[in-house]
């Protein structure tokens, strides 16, 4: 059972980079990619996941505690280093999982190489621009209208606006984490004009998830995407907001093991049919 | 002391309680509030007075950059200057500044400066800035970029104006193959170069290298925070082994002179307020988007938020010294008192903010002209270098 001890806190150096990471559970190797707020701290739906899975929880370059590389310029650089951090730690088998930034990263990343990935869930994932359908601004945002902006269920905003430290703007890791979310996304705006030309590479199982009241990317965009990668389905959460593994962890959990267990029992039915 | 007419051109006729709904002028105002009629008669206005600033004895007019605001109705300072460039004869023509980094060429600055600097035969002071942070949102430009972009197309430009082209630049954010800028500034080796500020170690770090000796123009501050700024270009220069020329420093600031200090605050309390507290009002996000610049800055402005974004009285204002007002002689003790204090040459005066109307500006900077500039003209030439004040 996983509890509140689950998760330690862990550095890799990749190269000339090191990363802080939380790293817990047990069982095949389960990368989630965190968003613009960073990661850096334990939070439910990851502990569920530590009940399957070996949950590795690293911060981006350029967020968190993890180290600021000169060599850092865009969301390209961003994946580049995940497949050499997937090397230095060895993984493969890996049941990949981003969400919003994370999901773009985990995107870009697949689109190069899935060859030590088995699986891939995005949840609202950015990276894809398309006209006419709605997206927020969040760089215009304060902290407050963020939140504001990112759950269906204002009594969610309301609570997390009241746990900012104070001063919130003037914290060390909210200013690091916004400037590299600014030079992975102010330009162009979240998202890569050429990686659609792409998608047809990623040869995994994928499921998109999204939340069906998302502010940030409006949920039109995980038909798009699910036009674009090949093996893909769309997951909808009801009654939810852009940052759905805060808003709704169960339902996120579920759609991550369904999608797993699904692409098992898929696996061992082509390879019973191949023989 | 040195005398410019400097002007922002804001869009006067706006709607004020459009803006107030919209919580700032700037980025989402929209140009739904802009009356292409209105804002006609406002540009001939403003190009009026910035021409009648010749026949007064101002040594030069300013202009600047600022896009899609009601602040200033000049995205192109370049057409400002073009315009002025031929209605002037003896002006110096300050551009103030064009901001680089949001140009994906910053080769047609050099271009067009160089135009200028021809047409007027050496009359334009060239200006640099690197353009607030709104509008890094307008442009899509990465503000994390902004200080490398702008250091790049800064060589970039001196390099073309002072190097036999054609030659290759091959920057991270600028590429040519080939560099060959027709015509040739007028000037040589180029325009003086103003760098325009608020205040950064980083900017007097640069104006005041020995290679470049730009004039550092502080603007729209209290005076403590110009006076730490000046000293810090002053102390500078003599680490980098020299000593600054008052002309190295300039201070733009806000000024109006009236018959009596009580009907100079009277008349143009409500115009200054408008300048101040609707037209350069604009949220924190907006200012100083992510990365624009460093985080122990962020950290000091957010620390002084509550000042730097409340509303701000007229009294307040000149109690700072961010507004000099009052009556002739008022205006011209004070102003010699900071010129002892801040030891600048340049003073680019803003006889025109907010809602200030034409006729309340004209009679301003008559009687700044008047009553006020001659007695100041040697005020701290002393100081200057002999061959500098010739």
């Amino acid at each position: 059972m996983a509890g509140p001890d689950t998760f330690k806190a862990t550095t890799v150096a990749v190269r000339d980079c090191t990363v802080t990471m939380l790293r817990g559970g047990a069982g095949a190797p389960l990368l989630y990619l965190h968003g613009a707020n960073g990661a850096g701290r334990t939070m439910p739906f990851m502990e569920a996941l530590a009940e399957r899975y070996d949950v590795i929880v690293p911060e981006h370059p350029g967020f968190g505690g993890s180290d600021e590389p000169d060599w850092l310029d865009n969301i390209h650089d961003v994946a580049y280093f995940y497949l050499d951090f997937l090397e230095t730690m060895e993984l493969t088998g890996v049941h990949l999982v981003g969400m919003s930034l994370g999901g773009w990263i985990a995107l870009e990343l697949a689109v190069r190489s899935t060859a030590r990935l088995k699986t891939l869930t995005l949840a609202g994932p950015a990276g894809l621009h398309v006209n006419g359908l709605a997206t927020g601004d969040p760089y215009s945002w304060s902290p407050e209208e963020t939140m504001r902006q990112a759950f269906h269920d204002p009594k969610i905003a309301e609570a997390a606006i009241a746990a900012f430290p104070e001063n919130v703007e003037a914290d060390d890791t909210f200013l690091k984490n916004r400037s590299t979310f600014a030079k992975l996304g102010w330009d162009p705006r979240l998202h890569d004009p050429h990686l659609k030309k792409w998608l047809h590479r990623i040869d995994l199982p994928t499921r998109i998830v999204w939340g069906e009241n998302d502010k940030f990317l409006s949920a039109d965009y995980a038909v798009e995407f699910a036009k674009l990668i090949p093996d893909s389905q769309v997951t909808t959460i009801p009654e939810c907001g852009h940052l759905l593994h805060v808003e709704k962890p169960a339902e996120f959990v579920s759609a991550i093991n369904a999608h797993i267990e699904a692409s098992h029992s898929e696996a061992s039915h082509s390879e019973a049919s191949a023989s | 002391m040195r005398f410019y007419y400097f002007h922002l051109m804001p869009y006067a006729d706006v709607d004020l309680e459009a803006v107030k709904a919209a919580g700032t002028s700037w980025v989402r105002l929209s140009n739904s509030n802009y009356d292409p009629v209105k804002g006609a008669k406002l540009y001939n206005r403003y190009l009026d007075e910035m021409e009648r600033a010749e026949e007064l004895g101002f040594d030069g007019v300013g202009v600047n950059e600022h896009h899609q605001t009601a602040y200033g109705m000049m995205p192109s300072p370049i057409v400002t200057a073009s315009a002025l460039a031929r209605r002037t004869k003896r002006v110096k023509i300050c551009i103030l500044g064009s901001a680089l980094p949001l140009r994906t060429h910053p080769l047609t600055v050099a271009e067009e400066h160089a135009m200028i600097d021809n047409i007027t035969e050496g009359r334009l002071i060239t200006g640099f800035v690197r353009g607030i942070g709104a509008e890094y949102h307008i442009f899509g430009v990465d503000p994390t970029e902004s200080h490398e972009r702008f250091h790049e197309a800064h060589e970039l430009i001196i390099r073309a104006w002072t190097e036999p082209g054609p030659f290759e630049f091959f920057g991270k954010h600028y590429r040519h193959r080939y560099v060959n800028c027709w015509p040739r500034p007028y000037q040589q080796p180029h325009p003086p170069v103003w760098i325009p500020s608020q205040g950064s170690q980083e900017t007097i770090d640069f104006a005041a290298h020995p290679d470049r000796k730009y004039t550092y123009l502080h603007t729209f501050s209290p005076t403590v925070a110009v006076a730490k700024y000046m000293n810090m270009y002053r102390e500078r220069a003599e680490e980098y082994g020299y000593t600054a020329s008052p002309d190295q420093l300039g201070w733009a600031v806000p000024i109006y002179v009236g018959d009596t200090d009580a009907k100079a605050v009277s008349e143009a309390k409500l115009h200054f307020e408008n300048f101040r507290n609707i037209f350069a009002k604009m949220p924190i996000e907006y200012l100083l988007p992510p990365g624009y610049t460093s985080r122990e800055s962020m950290k000091r402005v957010i620390a002084a938020k509550q000042s730097m974004f409340a509303d701000l009285t007229l009294e307040a204002a000149m109690e700072h010294g961010m507004m000099i007002c009052g009556s002739a002689a008022t205006v011209r003790d004070q102003l010699v008192d900071y010129q002892k204090d801040l030891g600048f040459r340049n003073l680019l005066t803003l006889l025109q903010f907010g809602t200030l109307p034409a006729d309340l500006t004209s009679a301003n900077a008559e009687r700044f002209a008047r009553d006020v500039m001659p007695s100041l003209r040697e005020v701290g030439e002393e100081a200057m270098p002999a061959a500098a004040s010739a």
